[in-house]
């Protein structure tokens, strides 16, 4: 074991090597990898020193910080203590004002092309960035700099990758993803609202393993999280496939966990591994708590997926092949062509049941 | 000499800039700035009331579930839906954890850093670190090989040279008094309420579907439902869980937070003397015992103080609220020189500061993204603080007992409170004592399922089509930051004018029409600073509020024009 490796900091601090095998094995089930690869991810994370991140809040709530504090697999504590250095983050770190600007500007100057770069919230693009300023300085600037020299990008949470709330129609202070706010940089997006801090880790652990951010789709998202709609593994499935339907909240059917696709659920068009992975290390999520899905990880979803309570419309080509750049095409369509609303779930007729 | 700029404030939620004048060592003047701007109330316009909750929650996601909360009651308010007991009794439960949680969260992670020296930890003496835990808890976690095994972990991590977040503080300022083992047992503290957050937290994820943001939230009640036979409800498997949860929060409350904030506050007492600011106090109370929209009887009682007197609370009414834009960006349509009621405000933003990159805010004209919310034209103060000196002065039992008894550790007089140190006991306060209700909430809730009330919704109104063709209503919620208030009209089944007045926004208010300070401001004046360049002192100050400005950030307007009102409450 190198002196300098994680797995000496961990056994120093009393988590056996079985311990961090377990762990290993577990961040191979979150990244979708068989578990013969728990091996190769040990190996990489005994021998390679912190890499460096800064995590950066632009017009942003906080979520996706207090989502990396729920992490699990590792905690945010061996996060921050042990496995990356995170150098900048506005919600942790103990300098303010002046000091914590060096802390910032330290990374980018010294390490330039080599750190990892987190990105929270939209970027304002409208009125020279009035809309955000840290230190005096605007968002719209910040980004460039901040992203342009890191080796690459992660975006959480829908608005740092797509915009989100602030870009919500009339989009006030022209709010954008950092895609779109930064050209030529290599962005990974982790779409939620906020993100499920199992893909930060799972992202995280991609890139300290394989040495590169984890492939993505269309729309940057990474394939083990976003490759599969909720829809696709959800544990009502069978009660969408058998017609049984929830028609009231409180109804015996939503007691006893029936489909809430009447009800305005979105998990039958929204990529994302929720209803596997779950959230607070498998305590509940939306549906298994009795609320549809609103799609908070699908591009303009405040904007294509309401109302919520609003029965999914018919949307051309459902089905369970169906890739996520299709549906996401789709989907503009049906929003651009005005499609009526109430129209029958083209799924629950193909499988010959009756939907009313 | 020029002003003192701390920005960004860091520690907090959201992007709050401090500019600040001081002369011999103290603080002369001081100007609060909220940089970040969303427009969040030009979003809502035209949408359905009923979405509105999943909108506002996204102010902001450290407190998460404020916004929901006071939107469904808005809502409900505005349609006069009455929701069943047992939404009300999952809304508290969800409310109360949020509240528990997050003030530790707040006491350890964002503002433990003013106080305790990291650095100073590594030269404790693990044995009496031990001695002195043992001292004042009877924690378990508190042996010689346990302080050992934390100094150890931070001393590795300081010799590898990658300080992360700990980089670039104030380490070893003049101001950090705490001895270094009581140093490195709160760091040890630190680390273990990191793990405890994450997991008393999953009471709200069962019963919220997930934290942060939780997705159960209804106008009329909560989308959980209840069935104790049935594997996809609240049952008797959920009801041992939310109880086991609810009884580690209140040990480590009791065992932890508790004796560490009178230990640290113990060293910090000067700090009973700096921070005052207004003096008025402001709590819309919270915790309803009924289910009556906007009722007044609830757990923690509805007041106002003024100036400090003790000795009288009165009462509140929505409609004595105004907001300026005097020195915000915004401009109103009859001029900035008046304020309006959050029913006939208006949104019409309009940044006139200086091009970024800017070194000072012009502070004589406008210079925040935050209103300036007025009660009776007087700035408020609002938090932990406020709630518990009204409960305090209404004669609250428990907050009675507690708050006495604290004053009595710490050997200092109820004058006390009204200081930087008093928002911080405060807030410990609070926290013990609705982590003491949440097994009493469990069980309000397990008795009406005893008596085979599984009612989580009311759905006679849930149909746009059953309402009138306008309404208009607000609902209230007490925020872990304090009172919060939201005001919507609702005209044809949609969205036509929603306005947020929020804790932060009182909080961190600019001045108004007359010149008066909002309580940052009020408070810093007076604080000394030992070194300009090292301001630890503005730090603790502010985050005694605990400031959340994605919150404060004014919001929400839909329409900028005023509507002829329709019915008034």
């Amino acid at each position: 074991m190198e002196k300098d490796s994680l797995l000496h900091d961990l056994s120093q601090k009393g988590v056996s090597r079985r311990e961090f095998m377990k762990f290993c094995t577990a961040m191979a089930a979150a990244l979708a990898l068989p578990s013969s690869f728990a091996p190769q991810i040990a190996e990489a994370i005994e021998k390679k020193k912190k890499p460096t991140l800064v995590w950066v809040e632009y017009q942003d709530c906080a979520g996706n910080t207090e989502s990396l504090l729920r992490a699990t697999k590792p905690t945010v504590a061996d996060l921050v203590l042990d496995i990356i250095s995170v150098d900048y983050h506005e919600t942790i770190m103990a300098a303010a004002g002046k000091q914590a600007e060096k802390s910032l500007f330290d990374v980018i100057n010294n390490q330039k092309g080599n750190y990892i770069a987190v990105v929270e919230g939209s970027i304002p693009m409208k009125d020279d960035g009035v809309y955000c300023t840290i230190g005096g300085r605007s968002a719209t600037d910040l980004v460039q700099q901040v992203c342009g020299n890191a080796l690459a990008t992660i975006a959480v949470g829908t608005c740092a990758c797509y915009g989100g709330l602030p870009a919500a129609h009339p989009n006030p202070t022209g709010a954008v993803g950092v895609k779109d706010a930064v050209s030529g940089i290599k962005v990974v997006n982790l779409p939620g609202c906020p993100v499920n801090v199992e893909n930060i880790t799972a992202t995280v652990v991609h890139y300290l393993t394989f040495g590169a951010l984890p492939s993505t789709d269309r729309l940057g998202r990474p394939y083990f999280a976003y490759g599969e709609r909720i829809h696709d593994h959800c544990e009502r499935r069978a009660h969408f496939d058998a017609g049984q339907f929830v028609r009231q909240w409180g109804d015996e059917g939503h007691r006893q966990g029936w489909c809430l696709y009447q009800m305005g659920c979105k998990g039958p068009e929204t990529f994302k591994n929720c209803s596997v992975v779950k959230y607070n290390e498998g305590t509940s999520w939306p549906v298994q708590a009795g609320h549809g899905c609103i799609g908070c990880a699908s591009p303009n979803f405040w904007d294509t997926m309401t109302p919520f309570y609003r029965r999914l419309p018919h949307a051309p080509g459902v089905s369970i092949e169906t890739t996520a750049d299709k549906i996401g095409l789709g989907l503009a369509a049906a929003a651009a062509a005005g499609v009526a609303v109430h129209a029958v779930a083209s799924s629950a007729r193909k499988s010959g049941h009756k939907e009313e | 000499m020029p002003k003192i700029v701390v920005d960004p404030i860091t520690r907090i939620e959201g992007h709050l800039r401090i500019e600040a004048k001081v002369e011999g060592g103290k603080i002369v003047d001081a100007w609060s700035s909220s940089t970040m701007f969303r427009g969040i109330e030009l979003i809502l316009k035209d949408r359905d009331p009923r979405d509105a909750w999943a909108f506002t929650q996204r102010i902001c996601g450290v407190c998460t579930t404020v916004h929901a909360t006071a939107s469904v009651r808005a809502v409900e308010n505005a349609l006069g839906i009455v929701i069943p007991d047992n939404a009300r009794i999952i809304r508290n439960l969800i409310s109360g954890i949020q509240q528990v949680q997050d003030h530790v969260i707040h006491f350890y992670h964002l503002h433990a850093l003013d106080w305790v020296d990291i650095v100073s930890a590594l030269k404790a003496d693990p044995a009496k670190t031990s001695e002195l835990a043992q001292s004042i808890s009877d924690w378990p976690k508190s042996s010689t090989t346990y302080f050992k095994a934390i100094q150890d972990r931070i001393k590795a991590f300081v010799e590898n040279g990658q300080l992360g977040p700990f980089a670039n503080a104030y380490w070893g300022h003049p101001a950090y008094k705490l001895p270094a083992e009581a140093n490195l047992m709160a760091v040890a503290h630190y680390l273990e309420a990191l793990d405890w957050q994450r997991d008393v937290i999953k009471m709200q994820a069962l019963l919220g579907a997930k934290n942060p943001h939780a997705q159960t939230y209804l106008v009329g009640g909560m989308s959980i439902p209840i069935d104790p036979n049935s594997e996809n409800a609240i049952n008797a498997g959920s009801i041992a869980f939310l109880k086991s949860k609810a009884a580690e929060a209140l040990d480590f409350v009791q065992k932890v937070y508790i004796p560490d904030l009178l230990a640290v506050a113990s060293f910090y007492k000067d700090w009973a003397g700096y921070g005052a600011g207004l003096g008025n106090y402001l709590s819309y109370g919270d915790f309803p015992n009924d289910c009556e929209s906007n009722t007044k009887n609830q757990w923690l009682p509805q007041g106002i103080i003024k100036n400090k007197d003790l000795g009288k609370v009165y009462p509140v009414d929505h409609k004595k609220i105004s907001e300026y834009v005097t020195h915000s960006w915004y401009e109103y349509k009859e001029g900035d020189a008046k304020g309006k009621h959050p029913w006939e405000g208006e949104t019409n933003y309009k940044y006139s500061g200086p091009k970024p990159p800017y070194e000072f805010l012009d502070t004589d004209n406008k210079y925040t993204w935050l209103k300036a919310p007025r009660y009776e034209e007087m700035a408020m103060e609002v938090g932990p603080l406020s709630r518990m000196l009204v409960a305090y002065a209404s004669g609250h039992k428990r907050v009675k007992a507690v708050v006495d008894s604290v004053l009595q550790k710490l050997g200092v007089g109820a004058e006390a409170l009204f200081s930087t140190l008093g928002r911080v006991a405060a807030r410990g306060i609070e926290t013990l004592i609705v982590a003491e209700m949440l097994p009493l909430w469990i069980d309000e809730l397990v008795a009406n399922i005893a008596k085979g009330d599984y009612k989580v919704h009311n759905g006679e109104l849930w149909d746009p089509s059953t309402w009138p063709k306008e309404a208009q209503g607000y609902g209230f919620h007490e925020a872990p930051r304090g009172a919060l208030g939201h005001w919507i009209i609702i005209k044809d089944g949609k969205i036509a004018n929603y306005q947020c007045v929020v804790p932060s926004t009182w909080n961190g208010s600019p001045r108004d029409a007359k010149g008066q300070r909002g309580a940052y401001e009020a408070s810093l004046i007076g604080t000394p600073v030992a070194d300009p360049n090292k301001p630890v002192e503005i730090l603790r100050t502010v985050h005694s509020f605990d400031p959340c400005m994605s919150c404060a950030v004014h919001l929400v307007d839909a329409t900028g024009k005023e509507l002829n009102m329709i019915k008034v409450l």
